[in-house]
């Protein structure tokens, strides 16, 4: 008998806010976290926007010491946890910290490190490499730093599935309590690859929008002047637990982690499969998973990159699984006001759905002004909608053909 | 700056610690928390700030910031 899982705590990081009232407050006001990037200088780039936190300066959350020995991507996902946690009210100290775990999701890792050690490697030579680089820039360095400041001793690992990472790892975490490993466990992902080198090289993918005069509609899913992906960062952060345990201590719960699935496309490295069939395997798996009707789920919180071929390959996946409900269900990518924060989205994208369902407020995707005619679902242009959600599904679609559904469910004893 | 004010500066900003804790005496590890990571870079950075050389097997002798001073003194010396 599997073990229900509850969701009791959020933490995100976004170029909109890193305060989740303030985030959902300009989500669903259809704002745009979309600008010039600040963190370098672009002069030379071809593309020059995205979605950084560029006013970051956690100086409330580490020390000048533990700043210097972590990368962004780690400080990203350690404030996310620090919010989740004390959203959660729990009290590690009251458990068993082997029953207590982390697993997180990272597409890229310490991207920044790896920049200024190669700098420093060539300009310098090899005796100044810093001896940090490695505990920087590993992607697990995330999730050890956190068991480290909670003393978390259960299950900890790092999924790495690209943008799939964060969704991957929510549903192994999920498992990891379903399946009596842990009580407690920290999920969701983080990415902090707005660098120099990851700008240039998405961009030389022509993954990238080029919309350089206009970086606030430059993310417009299923919209027909879609032109590529916008990148951002950040970090989407949960407290997961044991249902009843959660009970036990009168915690706030958000909402019942349902269902997961997942699946490859075996196809290319970078495009997906053009029929939507991985994708369609990964959702129809989550519904599995959860022993739910597909007619059950009333809104999709969409990959929705705002590549040409993925917002169509989605769609097709959607119409597959969900037949004629397809065109019942409230659709919307959040990507379009958010950008994507590959290893990240899944995270920051469950806990969009999850305040989705707790608002009954469907965020919008904005930028849809022209919409594709492939594209011929709800996708909830430009405005939030008021409905009552009682479960919704997140998708998120890796490079190297990852695909990762997860379905939340309102809680109900 | 003196080589004191200036190993103090360096060594506050990378052990992350309040520089009217430090004193000649202070030991690096029992001290200012300083583990094997904080001490290969402080000694990277020490090199880089005073234009030194402080080899592996010397800088495994220095305990102290005070040891540390000497030393870079002496280097700059020599």
């Amino acid at each position: 008998m599997k073990r229900r899982v509850v969701v009791t705590g959020l933490g995100i990081v976004t170029s909109l806010s890193h305060r989740l009232d303030e985030f959902w407050t300009k989500l669903t006001a259809g704002e745009s976290g979309i600008h010039e990037l600040k963190l370098f200088d672009t002069s030379k780039f071809k593309v020059n926007f995205g979605g950084d936190v560029h006013d970051w300066r956690p100086t409330e959350y580490f020390d000048s010491k533990e700043l210097n020995r972590i990368d962004r991507f780690t400080q990203f996902a350690m404030v996310g946890a620090v919010d989740a946690i004390n959203d959660s009210k729990i009290e590690f100290s009251n458990y068993d910290s082997f029953r207590c775990g982390v697993i997180l999701g990272s597409g890229i890792g310490g991207l920044q490190t790896i920049e200024d050690q190669v700098e420093r490697l060539l300009m310098k030579g090899p005796d100044r490499v810093s001896p940090m680089t490695i505990p920087k820039l590993m992607l697990n360095a995330a999730g050890g730093n956190i068991s480290i400041r909670y003393g978390l001793r259960g299950p900890n690992f790092t999924v790495a599935t690209a943008c799939a990472s964060a969704t991957n790892a929510i549903g192994d975490a999920m498992k990891a309590i379903q399946y009596d490993e842990a009580d407690v466990m920290i999920t969701g992902g983080t990415e902090a690859a707005i660098t120099p080198m990851g700008m240039s090289a998405f961009a030389n993918m022509r993954a990238l929008s080029t919309r350089n005069d206009d970086p606030a509609k430059a993310s417009r899913p299923f919209d027909l002047g879609r032109d590529g992906f916008v990148m951002s960062e950040g970090a989407g952060i949960v407290v997961l637990e044991e249902l009843e345990s959660a009970k036990a201590r009168g915690a706030t719960i958000y909402a019942e982690l349902v269902g997961y699935g997942c699946s490859g496309d075996a196809g290319h490295i970078t495009s997906p499969d053009e029929e939507g069939r991985g994708a369609s395997r990964a959702m129809q798996n989550a519904l599995n998973d959860g022993a739910l009707n597909a007619n059950c789920i009333d809104y999709i919180n969409a990959h929705g990159t705002s590549t040409p071929p993925g917002d169509v390959a989605e769609t097709k996946a959607i119409k597959n699984v969900f037949g004629e409900h397809a065109y019942q269900l409230s659709v919307s990518s959040t990507k379009s006001a958010l950008g994507h924060s590959l290893g990240a989205s899944g995270g920051i994208e469950m806990i969009i759905s999850i305040m989705a369902m707790k608002t009954s407020t469907v965020p919008p995707t904005i930028n849809l002004e022209d919409p594709d005619p492939k594209c011929d679902l709800d996708y909830t242009p430009n405005v939030a909608k008021t409905r009552e959600l009682n479960f919704a599904m997140s998708n998120s679609f890796g490079f190297g053909g990852h695909n990762a559904s997860v379905i939340v469910g309102k809680y109900k004893e | 700056m003196s080589v004191q004010e200036r190993v103090f500066e360096i060594v506050a900003s990378q052990l992350g610690v309040d520089q009217d804790k430090i004193t000649m005496e202070s030991s690096f590890v029992n001290d200012l928390g300083a583990d094997s990571l904080d001490t290969v870079e402080l000694v990277m950075e020490l090199e880089e700030e005073f234009d030194i050389d402080i080899p592996e097997d010397a800088a495994d002798k220095i305990e102290t910031v005070g040891q540390a001073i000497k030393f870079i003194e002496e280097a700059k010396n020599s």
